[in-house]
């Protein structure tokens, strides 16, 4: 039992971190809340990514090499995987503009109803 | 105190939980991410984009599409604030 | 809107930290092919030594270093270095961003392939720099509209 918790403690951080990310998305009244609930999710899917490329004994994948030749064969095995790396890479620049425009957002409805708490959004129409 | 929503965050939990079970253990040499595309860029990328960095060849020449679309993701995100913050915007 | 705060220890650290700031991301940039590193991580570190300038100098007296209208057209312009490699890749009679068939002057294909990966880059280093600043200018000097009801 314990063997299994540990070999797979990794997931149980990712569903913490995920949880409290999606209970501030659903809970929050705050806009300005559930976009730090957002980024909050956003980075437990990244870490889930990450550690799926990991590999017991293996370095990062990048081929040893000197002056620009390999000097050394290479195996799949030594290398972590790379492809969830290249994924995350992308994700994360997407993330921050993400956030960018939903700040934005955020500034305009500020500025049309003069609050960001979601309950006083609809007494201000008019 | 907001009982409904907890609920449901605790639901999603125990359902990634449950779901976590058939998922490979840390750092398994062949868990099926690794065993399936990954090699092949590992064992090709230097001799065919001559990089020795994988993820820059994998980003770059295997994936170039992707960043492509990535780059121009970006670019409209930057543009939308752009026209929703500015002054003289249209 | 920035506040411009007037303090002798903000402004002489930055003004000494933010070339050698710059001189590390265009190394990122430029040796993402042998180390970690590669165009996204090298535009956002250009981008941080940007903002760092605004911060410490306000928006007024970096204005004639970097503006809008100037970051508008070096975010197309990496889009355009991006997008333009691939279409010379597919007028010299290849596949769109295949960069074996640039028109380079070096004896093998993977080096070709490598100085083709260096363009994008560079092309990507520039677009994520010019649009993590206009994020930050645009959203840092906005000014709400007098309307206090």
């Amino acid at each position: 039992m314990i063997d299994y918790v540990v070999s797979k403690s990794n997931y149980w951080i990712y569903v913490v971190l995920m949880m409290i990310g999606f209970y501030a998305m659903i809970s929050k009244k705050n806009l300005i809340r559930k976009l730090i609930g957002l980024n909050i999710f956003q980075t437990a899917v990244i870490l889930f990514f990450i550690s799926t490329g990991v590999k017991k004994g293996a370095t990062i994948p990048i081929a040893f090499h000197e002056k620009g030749e390999i000097i050394r064969a290479i195996e799949a095995l030594q290398y972590t995987n790379p492809l969830p790396h290249v994924l995350m890479l992308t994700a994360i620049v997407v993330m921050i503009s993400t956030t960018g425009v939903a700040l934005s957002i955020v500034i305009k409805i500020y500025d049309a109803y003069k609050t960001i708490e979601e309950d006083e959004i609809p007494d201000k129409e008019e | 105190m907001k009982i409904f929503q907890l609920l449901i965050v605790l639901l999603t939990g125990g359902l990634l939980i449950y779901g976590m079970e058939d998922l490979p253990g840390w750092g398994d040499p062949s868990s099926p991410p690794s065993i399936h595309v990954s090699p092949r860029y590992i064992e090709k990328t230097v001799e065919e984009t001559g990089t020795p960095n994988m993820v820059t060849s994998v980003l770059a020449d295997y994936r170039s599409y992707d960043t492509l679309g990535e780059a121009t993701v970006i670019f409209t995100a930057g543009v939308a604030c752009l026209l929703l913050l500015r002054k003289d915007a249209p | 809107m920035i506040v411009q705060y007037e303090n002798i220890i903000i402004k002489t650290i930055s003004r000494i930290l933010i070339p050698f700031i710059q001189i590390y991301a265009l190394y990122v940039i430029m040796h993402g092919h042998y180390s970690p590193g590669g165009g996204f991580q090298g535009g956002v570190i250009l981008g941080a030594s940007f903002i760092l300038l605004v911060l410490a100098f306000g928006a007024e007296a970096s204005q004639k270093r970097i503006s809008l209208k100037k970051l508008t057209v070096l975010a197309s312009l990496g889009l355009l270095i991006f997008s333009g490699i691939g279409l010379v890749a597919l007028l010299m009679g290849g596949n769109y961003l295949d960069y074996g068939k640039l028109p380079l002057p070096l004896e093998s294909i993977p080096k070709i392939r490598a100085m083709g990966i260096l363009g994008i880059e560079i092309g990507v280093g520039i677009g994520v720099m010019a649009i993590m600043i206009t994020i930050f200018l645009a959203i840092a000097s906005y000014e709400t509209e007098g309307k206090n009801d």
